[in-house]
């Protein structure tokens, strides 16, 4: 129903273009226009369609809360507000017809049939007045058409509305993750204590179903937490940061013109590949690898969720991250600084230690930070090769957890969406997105500022 | 200062770090590649069994039932199998599907003779076998037990089993018996995840960029939403998933586990990029076209739309398929919206329950069952098979459509 009112008011819209541009046509050939006759069809079309859909949209918002109201009362005696809330969602889907449930309650047929009757003339009256208007405008707009009117002027004023608009979605985004974030982080403070979370060392977010149960409090010290994820990004950035900046330097001191044109892409690819791809080669082959390296020199000792494992995979997918930018920034540094330093005799790699690296150095340090800024939010490969219990200790041929992890591991299945549990990912996850949030800051600070150097 | 073999020493050292470095990377690549492919490859063949089919005349075939028909079909081919359970071990090398498959030989062979042989697909305990995933030892191999061998060896004997195009991976949803297993609904729910995400960032990104390439005064507004397009491209992809839960589901209540919130999802994470690619080619294009068109009376929006952004258009559809190729492979944000749940039915719209592409990859691999391994590796073929289409796309187009100014 809804559906065909939506479309109806498009089909208008549509043949309010095209008679409004027709009429402006006919116009055109005694007079000259001040716009051309699709911009008075597209005027017309969005002076009719913008009030139409706006309309039909507020209007099926406040019924629904409405509707819902008055439904309740129904159920006025249930104390509990979510068995409330399910059994007026049970109400709808029961007059809908996507369910054929009914529930055991003497207010439940009655709402039923409150419910389809009220939607019923609702949107009757709906579509009455929606068309109504649609028309209305239609018959105003026609009369728009005229030899002065400035349809375009209109028109291009609200596409750069639009675009104005667009471009604010990017804040939108971030204020939306910041206020989705920071609200039901503010919640689990109201539970647990800041400090218990920030210093806490003990992290067992198991709380317990029934209110009186064992250790059903559960502890939220996030530090383990931290810990287990500094640690793998520190594995990680051990291989990657040899690997990626001897790579760099081959790449932009020595390597032909063709080797680098074939190389450097080659590279890219691997931070093309999806990071599950990489989870699964860290299950399937890196971690029986090391565990049959491990078992020769001591037998038992490495687990398959060993931090190692996930940090050298890891290691293997921000290789490109830091090769890529080193190289940029290598190749930012002027060819005079260079070229100096090999007339006064120097070697390639004592011109690259002693000049190249040294002016480049905002550069590949941004490039460090990236990467490691990269290597703490990635969630697949640990969520697949590291472990979910969080050990505090640095030893890398332990199993530690990731914040990651934690957000996966405690968001994912059925939860009830008010427990501590599940709120304490909202706080971890607030955690790593200003930790990112300052690496990237940072690291796209020091990027501006070797651009300003040397350009 | 050290003497010269010294120093040309050092240089040559240098020298070769750095290219072993280049090579462990590539080897790096090629060793992940190789691994999957390896794995990979077999999944795309089946175990089939051949059953010998001797059905009475066409007349006398109205009311027979297929589950027990089929059963009689087997067991005839072994006529020293008289007990319960050697009937079940027996019957259990054939997959839950090869039923399926004998009923729609019966329905689509109303007229016809059938009899003879036809193949019918086999469990997965027998596929591994056969492929050799599984070793034998002795009497075993793998979950198939000597009692089940026996006939395993018969068949082999007789050169009952063959190998032939698995019908089932790419035709069909996911399934818990991994021989049934398919990735067809998660490639559709990709599609229409992928889909969402093109349409709403899309017109979002071109239309952003436009506004702060070529209108917005560069000012402190137009430098917050620069700072912020640039910081959300670091964000971690698994806070966009929190975003996606906290917004899309709870506030919106809008269904869980549907490739529409995973569209929305992607594309929110996808827009900086796409901004970031459609700025720069934007910027690439002359202003001497755009002055020309000024100059000959169009407004600044007829300039844009006219001439401006066709010309920017090859660069702006560059960056957004990589933005779009890097949200297919993308998983942690769709783990938080829900699409991890198991959905044996491909789904039909945008709001049906569904998984993507890579969460299957994710779900499959973390099955106990061994027979998984080979279709991750195969689904995980798939998917890099869809990269690599999408960046050739990207790169065509940037070689035969942009121009050098």
């Amino acid at each position: 129903m809804t559906t065909i009112t939506y479309l109806a008011i498009f089909a208008l819209a549509v043949y309010s273009f095209i008679i409004n541009k027709s009429r402006a046509v006919s116009l055109a050939k005694f007079s000259n226009l001040h716009s051309q006759p699709y911009y008075h069809g597209i005027y017309s079309a969005v002076f009719m369609f913008l009030p139409a859909i706006t309309l039909l949209i507020l209007w099926t918002s406040i019924q629904n809360i409405l509707t819902n109201l008055t439904i309740q009362d129904y159920f006025g005696d249930i104390n509990d507000p979510g068995l409330v809330k399910f059994y007026i969602n049970s109400v709808i889907d029961y007059s809908s017809g996507v369910s054929t449930r009914v529930i055991e309650h003497s207010g439940f047929l009655p709402a039923v049939e409150r419910y389809s009757s009220l939607t019923y003339t609702n949107s009757i009256l709906k579509i009455i007045v929606a068309i109504g208007l649609s028309v209305t405008l239609l018959r105003l707009s026609m009369k728009t058409v005229t030899v002065e009117f400035k349809a375009r002027e209109y028109v291009e004023r609200l596409f750069v509305m639009l675009m104005k608009l667009s471009s604010i979605m990017a804040i939108v985004v971030t204020v939306g993750i910041v206020l989705s974030l920071l609200f039901e982080t503010l919640r689990f403070f109201s539970m647990i204590n800041i400090f218990d979370f920030l210093f806490g060392l003990q992290w067992s977010p198991q709380t317990a179903i029934r209110a009186d149960q064992v250790a059903s409090s559960g502890s939220f010290g996030a530090i383990p937490v931290f810990v287990g994820t500094i640690l793998i990004s520190l594995i990680a950035m051990l291989v990657a940061v040899p690997i990626g900046l001897y790579s760099a330097i081959y790449l932009s001191q020595y390597a032909p013109y063709k080797v680098r044109t074939f190389a450097k892409p080659i590279i890219e690819i691997l931070a093309g590949i999806p990071t599950v791809v990489y989870g699964f080669f860290a299950v399937i082959t890196v971690a029986p690898f090391f565990r049959d390296l491990g078992d020769k020199i001591a037998p038992g000792a490495l687990s398959g969720e060993s931090a190692i494992i996930a940090g050298t995979v890891m290691g293997i997918m921000i290789i490109p991250f830091i090769t890529s930018l080193t190289d940029d920034a290598m190749n930012a540094v002027p060819s005079s600084l260079k070229e100096g330093s090999l007339a006064m005799g120097a070697t390639v790699s004592e011109t690259t230690k002693q000049v190249i690296i040294p002016a480049s150095f905002h550069g590949i340090v941004a490039s460090f930070l990236l990467a490691f800024s990269r290597a703490i939010g990635e969630t697949m490969i640990v969520v697949m090769a590291a472990g979910f219990a969080a050990n505090l200790t640095l030893n890398p041929f332990e199993s530690v957890t990731t914040v990651t992890v934690q957000i996966v591991g405690l968001l994912t299945g059925d939860q009830e969406f008010d427990s501590a549990k599940t709120l304490s990912a909202f706080a971890l996850a607030f955690v790593l997105f200003f930790l990112t949030l300052i690496l990237n800051v940072i690291a796209l600070n020091m990027v501006k500022k070797y651009r300003e150097l040397y350009e | 200062m050290n003497n010269l073999s010294q120093r040309n020493q050092a240089e040559r050292r240098f020298k070769t770090y750095g290219f072993l470095a280049v090579l462990v990377a590539i080897t790096f690549l090629f060793v992940l590649l190789f691994n999957i492919f390896s794995t990979g490859i077999s999944a795309f063949k089946a175990s089939y069994i051949g059953v010998n089919i001797n059905l009475p005349a066409q007349s006398e075939r109205s009311d027979i039932n297929p589950r027990k028909e089929f059963k009689r079909q087997v067991y005839e081919m072994f006529p020293q199998v008289k007990t319960r359970s050697d009937k079940r071990n027996l019957m259990s090398l054939f997959s839950k599907g090869a039923i399926y498959e004998f009923e729609e030989l019966l329905e689509n062979s109303n007229k016809e003779d059938i009899n003879g042989y036809h193949w019918f697909l086999a469990h997965a305990d027998v596929d591994m076998y056969i492929k050799g995933t599984v070793e034998r030892q002795g009497n075993e191999a793998g979950r198939i037990n000597p009692s089940r061998m026996q006939y395993v060896d018969v068949l082999v004997e007789q050169n009952l089993i063959k190998l032939q195009a698995n019908q089932y991976l790419l035709h069909s949803a996911d399934s818990r018996e991994p021989e049934l297993a398919g990735i067809k609904g998660a490639i559709i729910g990709s599609f229409y995840a992928i889909l969402i995400a093109f349409i709403v960032s899309f017109p979002l990104g071109v239309l952003s960029a436009l506004y702060m390439e070529k209108i917005a005064l560069k000012n402190k507004f137009s430098n917050t939403i620069e700072t912020n397009i640039n910081n959300l491209a670091a964000v971690p992809s698994i806070v966009f998933g929190l975003l996606g839960l906290a917004i899309f589901l709870n506030f919106f209540s809008l269904p869980r586990s549907a490739p529409l919130v995973g569209g929305l999802t992607l594309a929110v994470m996808t827009l900086p990029t796409i901004v970031i690619a459609a700025r720069s080619a934007i910027k690439s294009v002359p202003p001497s076209i755009e002055e020309a068109s000024i100059g000959l009376g169009a407004s600044r929006i007829q300039t844009l739309l006219n001439f401006t952004l066709p010309l920017a258009m090859p660069g702006i559809m560059t960056g957004t398929i990589i933005g779009i190729a890097r949200a297919l492979g993308e998983t942690a944000p769709l783990l938080m919206i829900g699409m991890v749940a198991f959905v044996v039915d491909v789904p039909g719209t945008p709001l049906d329950p569904s998984t993507a592409l890579p969460v299957q990859i994710f779900l499959w691999a973390d099955s106990p069952e061994r027979a998984f391994v080979e279709r991750t590796s195969a689904a995980i073929m798939v998917l890099l098979i869809f990269l690599v289409l999408l960046n050739l796309l990207a790169i065509y187009l940037r070689n035969k459509l942009e121009k050098k100014w």
